[in-house]
């Protein structure tokens, strides 16, 4: 079962704004009955000062396209049409106190209704700009057509490239499988045959001598160049992590702003002790500062 | 609101362990807990335990002896065991025969097959759920390893022929396999008196505990076993013997037994009772699958224009709780291969709801669930964007037709 917040089921069980609109001057439709998800978001707005004074929505779809429904009618209302349409996806998962990666499309299903309303208001034509595949990477919901699409943009060939552009692999790395099957596919297409990074790196290990062991000022150098070089991925999802202390094997970190308890937060840090510990060639602990004291591991189990 | 004393139609998914079956076990677990294959008689006493609770599987399956009965963890295990042991037993052969409407144990593993380079045929459905035997008889050669075909779908109940499959297969010479995991214990099954060379169990879909499956060998049908190490269960599956679940399992398959009877009659009268129930009143459902060849405890209902999780919750929220085909119950885009396979239409599919019974549901629970399914159905219907004010809206594939689909 999904594990859905209380506000979720909050808002599926009691839904908002719910069935036709009289006076509607703007509807968005998106999905479709095949896909098991379709949204037709109704507004009431103010031809005059663009406020949007009613929203009720018609929904079929599961328990979390519901409550994203519910949820994007109630946030819109009393907004510009402008101002609503700085409502991201993340807005409303967030209002429902979060959702389930492997529903984040219910979310994103709503933004879309909401864009799609507004161009209709607005006499605009709308199109979606993404399709949407099999879900891959539970840990940061990323899914097949995403990975597929941003190979295939960017000509990558190696999990760790795919990690790196769409953050894919980067949590419990159990989908490393069908990444790997991703890129065979993609890179097939263009003429390439995809080696795995095990059989890749194999060679030059033997070659290679031992890294040298890093002196204590080389260590914390390489530690922050792998804190700085993360940042710009956690400051896109309006979070931020800074180095507070590193004791022995344990590098204290202190994760601040969105990724501060955040669900991912386990696998976030996971994510940044692989990079370490490729960076300093020995086993290291990433812990979060303030729970260093309590418990040194930081292990979190998602269940789905 | 007090909680409802909770309902549970979910027994294709798993079953309570029965209050026997844990008494049986308990013992195994502190005083008897010796290695069977130990010199002494800490194992011994195990040992003969081990040994009555093979002989009451292979009672319960009809099977000719009792070194048939292999031992496995589960009936993944046993569905892996019996394809790739056939595989590996055969290596000049590189086909094999299963059908769309598999469990993901046989479907993927059938994938990861044709990745390595196995030619898989499988077999198609009707709208009914229903093989074609012409299409099969088309693709059985001798150069086919195994053919893998489930007894009962655990979505629909509906049974696919496989005694006669059986004899088909034996007549050119190639290995039979079945999934049994829904039929075992819920319908007589007298394997000696067939052509099936292998045929998987599962524990906990027939009130024994999770963690125990078994795999039906044929006597003189090659095998080379998935795990090698040990010599328990002859060779066929190395690995200590998991004791308390397999004498667990023994009493199930007794209890099973003693209760086919009633499954046959009560329980089928109980989910014909259910369905008539719900159809009577709820515009635009039907039942899927064949319902003149199916489980007797088992009724797959498609109710249109909505949405199986949300169904699901609103029950969940009464107690009752089932299961559905939809989308979004698995987190994957489709919504069940088996409906998709019967040509089941999208206005359905991911509305497709699934109640299983078992030997302890009741009258009084089915009446409490005709009663609850009408008004979910209608509170769903009423937000749905494919429902007007009485019906479907007109068309609604066009109706609703966003920019993209």
């Amino acid at each position: 079962m999904w594990d859905y917040t209380e506000k979720v089921k909050e808002h599926f069980y009691n839904p908002r704004n719910t069935g036709p609109l009289d006076g509607a001057n703007a509807t968005g439709d998106v999905g479709s009955i095949s896909c098991g998800d379709a949204l037709r978001l109704m507004l009431k707005v103010d031809p005059v000062t663009e406020i949007i004074q009613d929203a009720h929505f018609q929904t079929f779809g599961c328990g979390s396209a519901i409550a994203s429904s519910s949820a994007l009618t109630e946030m819109v209302k009393g907004k510009t049409l402008d101002e609503a349409k700085q409502i991201s996806n993340q807005d409303i998962a967030d209002f429902l106190d979060g959702l389930p990666p492997e529903k984040m499309h219910c979310s994103v299903m709503g933004r879309e209704a909401l864009h799609a309303a507004i161009a209709n208001y607005r006499g605009e034509e709308w199109s979606d700009d993404h399709e949407e595949g099999a879900l891959v990477c539970k840990c940061f919901a990323v899914d097949s057509q995403m990975i597929e699409d941003t190979i295939r943009a960017n000509k990558l060939s190696t999990v760790e490239e795919v990690t790196n552009y769409t953050k894919a692999g980067g949590g419990c790395s159990t989908c490393h499988e069908p990444i790997e099957e991703i890129l065979t596919k993609v890179m097939a297409e263009r003429g390439e045959t995809f080696v795995p990074a095990g059989a890749k790196k194999a060679k030059p290990a033997v070659a290679e001598a031992a890294p040298a062991k890093l002196g204590t000022l080389a260590r914390i150098r390489k530690i922050e160049e792998v804190i700085a070089a993360v940042r710009p991925t956690l400051l896109a999802d309006r979070g931020d992590i800074e180095l507070v202390d590193i004791e022995g094997k344990n590098i204290l970190v202190n994760l601040t702003g969105a990724c501060s308890g955040c669900q991912m937060e386990a696998a976030t840090l996971a994510g940044i002790q692989t990079k370490m510990i490729e960076a300093l060639g020995e086993f290291v602990r990433v812990v979060p500062a303030a729970k260093a004291q309590a418990h040194a591991c930081a292990s979190h189990a998602h269940g789905g | 609101m007090s909680t409802p004393t909770p309902i549970y139609l979910d027994n294709n998914a798993t079953t309570a362990c029965d209050p026997k079956v844990v008494e049986a076990m308990l013992p195994y677990f502190t005083e008897q807990f010796g290695n069977a294959s130990s010199m002494h008689s800490f194992g011994n006493k195990v040992g003969v335990a081990l040994k009555a609770a093979r002989a009451k599987v292979q009672k319960l399956l009809g099977a000719e002896h009792d070194s048939e009965i292999v031992f496995t963890s589960c009936g993944t295990e046993s569905d892996s065991t019996a394809i790739l042991s056939a595989l590996k037993a055969q290596p000049e052969r590189k086909e094999v025969i299963t059908t769309v409407v598999e469990h993901p144990a046989v479907l993927s593993l059938c994938e990861q097959l044709e990745k390595e380079g196995y030619t898989i045929h499988r077999l198609k459905v009707d709208d009914k759920g229903r093989l074609n035997l012409d299409d099969y008889a088309k693709v059985l050669s001798d150069k086919v390893a195994v053919v893998s075909v489930m007894w009962a779908n655990n979505e629909t109940g509906t049974y696919f022929p496989v005694v006669e499959m059986a004899e088909m297969a034996n007549a050119v010479g190639v290995l039979f396999h079945t999934d049994a995991v829904q039929a075992v214990g819920k319908i007589d099954i007298n394997l000696a008196a067939t052509k099936i060379d292998m045929l998987s169990v599962s524990g906990h879909k027939l009130h024994a505990p999770k963690g125990i499956g078994v795999l039906y060998v044929r006597r003189g049908v090659r095998f080379r076993p998935l795990l090698r190490g040990g010599h328990q269960e002859r060779g066929r599956r190395a690995g200590t013997e998991n004791a308390p679940s397999i004498i667990g399992l023994g009493v199930a398959a007794e209890l099973a037994m003693e209760a086919m009877e009633h499954e046959r009659t009560y329980v089928k009268a109980l989910r014909d009772k259910l369905e008539a129930g719900i159809l009577a009143v709820v515009p635009h459902a039907f039942v899927t699958g064949n319902p003149e060849n199916r489980l007797p405890n088992t009724a797959n209902i498609a109710f249109e224009y909505i949405e199986g999780e949300a169904i699901l919750m609103l029950l969940n929220k009464q107690g009752i709780a089932a299961s559905s085909g939809s989308a979004c119950t698995s987190g994957s885009l489709e919504p069940s291969h088996v409906m998709r396979a019967m040509g089941i239409p999208y206005t359905a599919a991911h509305g497709t709801v699934r109640f299983s019974l078992s030997r302890y549901t009741t009258e009084e629970e089915i009446e409490r669930v005709i009663a609850a399914v009408p008004p979910i159905v209608a509170q769903l219907r009423k937000l749905s964007p494919y429902w007007g004010e009485n019906g479907p809206v007109a068309d609604p594939a066009k109706a609703f037709d966003p920019a993209y689909a």
